[in-house]
């Protein structure tokens, strides 16, 4: 039972981040943009966070600790994004360079500045760790031995509020309509580089925010110079097997995150730990899970028509 | 001076001279931005910090061979980026991103460290494994590309964590291949010598350099090869004709999905080669990390900052592994190793806009063509030209907007 209860939980945790991040990456690609790049914004997000959470004095009350991460994770994945809107956007830059250009950088940067910090504190060493184990404290609810955080209850609210905006707000329908067809979405009116701009902050400010859930769920304290291992891209292909709706892609996260806590629970099952395999196949599972569906979805791919082209007024 | 200036009006209609210009202005940038990190970080250390990092091998002291050994480090270093940027360009000038060359990479280093360590086999042969194990998963991505849509950026990332996992299980298990003590592969060196690549006493011009072989050589050779493939061979043709138009290629009777799969395996035996490339020399043993290995991103760079091209990739390798040594001897009193990433990260970013500067600038061109054959003509005809006036409403006909990015590039291709 217990074992269940874990395995839940871990699910759970798994799933606040990746369909918070595969939301932000729809929410760009609804616009018409792919940001390939969601991997590099969760770094700046995390790395930001975590700053705060690491820095804080201990003498503020735990809710403003919260708060103020939360908004200093959602601010810096933002900024970063701003990388992607500014090439891709207004320059019409190469989408899938500009946003590999950002995966490469961000974990550079991070573990730039963490070390620089490490260096400057304690016995002048540099490491790429940086610890918040105090303001860990503050995100986690507990029911009972059932440990649950913060981000869970922010994902469904996260969920519902996308599908909300996309779908029954004139800013969701005018946003999806500049990544179906920008020129006729123009000729309606809608400013498509505001809204481009709009999608990818959006994609930007969600991927910070699963980056501070995803490295402070994981543990207290974060190696930068790993980055989030790849759960970016795991984000991405979650939202294209979700195909590119808020609920389906809560499901997917879902689906997905339960392949993944296996990995990390197969422990607790004497059914799974007796089996006579290699436990690393616990950690392949989800990859392979997801390129399998991928496999049998993507023959009819439901993706935005214009995403990955830059807008250009002439064009028909 | 008109002349000069006719020269220089001459050279920069040329293809060659753009792309060098700009990815050397890219390289710049980036290596400024590389200082204001260091500034930041250490104001005091960052003029000998910046000299570390852009010096690379040159900084070292010139004694008891250091330098040459640095020197022979970077080529070491600089052969297995080489190929992994031939990977990269060549998939995306199919119209292909392969961000799995990661995986592939792995499977190479895999096959090359199998055969090497199990089977005592010569270098080639080991060479020959990692070419068909990093082509045999290329081919996995196309064939998922080709026959079921699956995006191959996507299915790319999958398949980098899923060869990591897979190469790492592969090898703990195997008590030939892995020394769990240390918790790194055996030596190549020391298990079977004749699975290293040859140095052909190479070490002797490389102050006694003990991982120096010819794996630059290999690695140039192969960026001619593939350099001559693409420009003066159909094959070549095809490959480039289904990334500029994958349905006029299509229409031209090529076998799309075919295609797919063989630039995918190709672009994946060349991944599969740069693994080989590196641990077939005994620079370092592998570790089976727990992140994917970054040389296939690095290839990304590399293949971008040289313009893709096999030819500017040479250069472009060089470059790019000779700050990564100059990030690698920084004061770590300081400074990171990882800032020599940050202005890699910087280069690429760069480098996504160069196809927009070359937009620009062939705009220039044009307009400045059309301008000085306008003069000629009412000069001819005996009338007085009067430029238009700046932002009148004539300054932006339509004819000056490019019709496509396409078209608009082989125009300036001509002229």
């Amino acid at each position: 039972m217990g074992g269940l209860l874990l395995l839940i939980q871990y699910t759970l945790i798994f799933a606040s981040v990746l369909s918070v991040v595969a939301i932000g990456g729809m929410f760009s690609e609804r616009s018409g943009v792919i940001n390939l790049g969601l991997e590099g914004c969760m770094v700046m997000g995390a790395l930001a966070g975590a700053l705060v959470m690491a820095f804080t004095p201990s003498t503020v009350p735990g809710w403003i600790v919260v708060i103020l991460t939360l908004l200093t994770s959602i601010l810096a994945g933002m900024l970063y994004s701003m990388l992607l809107a500014v090439a891709a956007v207004q320059f019409k830059a190469d989408q899938t360079i500009t946003g590999t250009a950002m995966n490469i950088l961000a974990p550079a940067l991070a573990t730039s500045v963490v070390k620089a910090i490490t260096l400057n504190t304690g016995d002048r060493k540099a490491t790429p760790y940086l610890y918040y184990v105090d303001a860990h404290e503050f995100f986690i609810i507990r029911i009972g031995t059932f440990e649950l955080n913060w981000f869970i209850l922010l994902m469904f609210v996260v969920v519902a509020l996308a599908f909300v905006i996309l779908y029954k707000t004139r800013f969701g329908l005018r946003l999806m309509s500049c990544g179906e067809h920008p020129q006729a979405a123009a000729s309606n009116g809608i400013n498509v580089i505001g809204m481009r701009y709009v999608g990818v902050l959006i994609s930007g400010g969600l991927a910070g925010l699963g980056g501070i859930a995803f490295i402070n769920s994981a543990n207290s304290s974060w190696p930068f110079d790993s980055g989030v291992v790849g759960f970016g891209f795991l984000a991405l292909a979650v939202m294209i097997f979700g195909k590119w709706k808020p609920i389906n892609i809560f499901l997917g996260a879902l689906l997905f995150s339960l392949f993944r806590a296996l990995g990390n629970t197969y422990n607790a099952f004497s059914f799974l730990s007796d089996l006579p395999v290699n436990p690393i196949i616990y950690n392949m599972l989800p990859y392979i899970v997801c390129l399998i569906i991928l496999a049998i979805t993507s023959r009819n791919s439901k993706a935005p028509k214009a995403e990955g082209i830059p807008y250009d007024k002439g064009m028909r | 001076m008109n002349k000069v200036k006719s020269f220089f009006s001459y050279l920069i209609r040329k293809d060659v001279v753009k792309t060098l210009l700009t990815s050397v202005a890219c390289a710049v940038v980036g290596l400024l931005t590389g200082y204001i990190v260091l500034l930041i970080v250490n104001p005091g250390a960052a003029g000998q910090g910046f000299k570390t990092l852009v010096l690379g091998f040159l900084d070292v002291p010139n004694k008891y061979g250091m330098q040459a050994e640095a020197l022979a480090k970077t080529f070491t270093r600089t052969a297995p980026l080489l190929v992994s940027g031939v990977a990269i360009l060549l998939a995306y000038k199919a119209g292909f991103f392969n961000i799995g060359a990661s995986g592939q990479f792995t499977m190479g280093v895999f096959a090359a460290l199998y055969m090497a360590l199990v089977w005592h086999a010569p270098w080639y042969l080991c060479m020959l494994g990692a070419i068909i194990f990093g082509a045999a998963y290329g081919a996995i991505v196309g064939l998922l590309k080709a026959f079921l849509n699956v995006n191959e950026v996507i299915s790319g990332i999958m398949l980098n964590w899923i060869a990591l996992y897979l190469t790492s299980m592969l090898i703990k298990d195997s008590p030939d291949m892995w020394d769990s003590i240390k918790f790194e592969t055996l030596s190549v060196k020391r298990v079977s010598p004749g699975s290293v690549i040859p140095s052909l006493g190479l070490e002797n011009l490389f102050a006694g350099y003990e991982y120096i072989t010819i794996s630059i050589f290999i690695a140039i050779a192969v960026a001619i090869i593939f350099f001559v493939i693409l420009e003066k061979t159909t094959l070549g043709y095809k490959m480039k004709a289904t990334g500029y138009n994958k349905h006029a290629a299509k229409y031209a009777g090529m076998k799309e999905k075919m295609n797919t799969v063989i630039i995918l395996a190709l672009s994946g035996a060349l991944a599969g080669l740069s693994g080989a490339l590196l641990y077939l020399t005994g620079i370092e043993p592998w570790y089976c990390p727990t992140n994917v290995p970054s040389m296939g991103f690095d290839g990304i760079s590399a293949a971008f900052l040289g313009g893709l091209s096999p030819i500017g990739t040479i250069f472009s390798s060089f470059f790019i592994t000779h700050i990564t040594i100059g990030g690698s001897r920084l004061d770590t009193a300081y400074y990171s190793p990882e800032i020599a990433k940050v202005v890699t990260g910087v280069i690429i970013y760069l480098c996504a806009f160069v196809l927009f500067i070359k937009e620009q600038l062939n705009k220039r061109i044009l307009k400045s063509d059309r301008e000085k054959l306008l003069r000629k003509t009412l000069a001819e005809n005996g009338i007085s030209y009067t430029p238009p006036p700046k932002n009148s409403s004539f300054a932006g006909t339509r004819e000056d907007k490019p019709k496509a990015g396409v078209s608009d590039n082989e125009k300036g291709g001509e002229s």
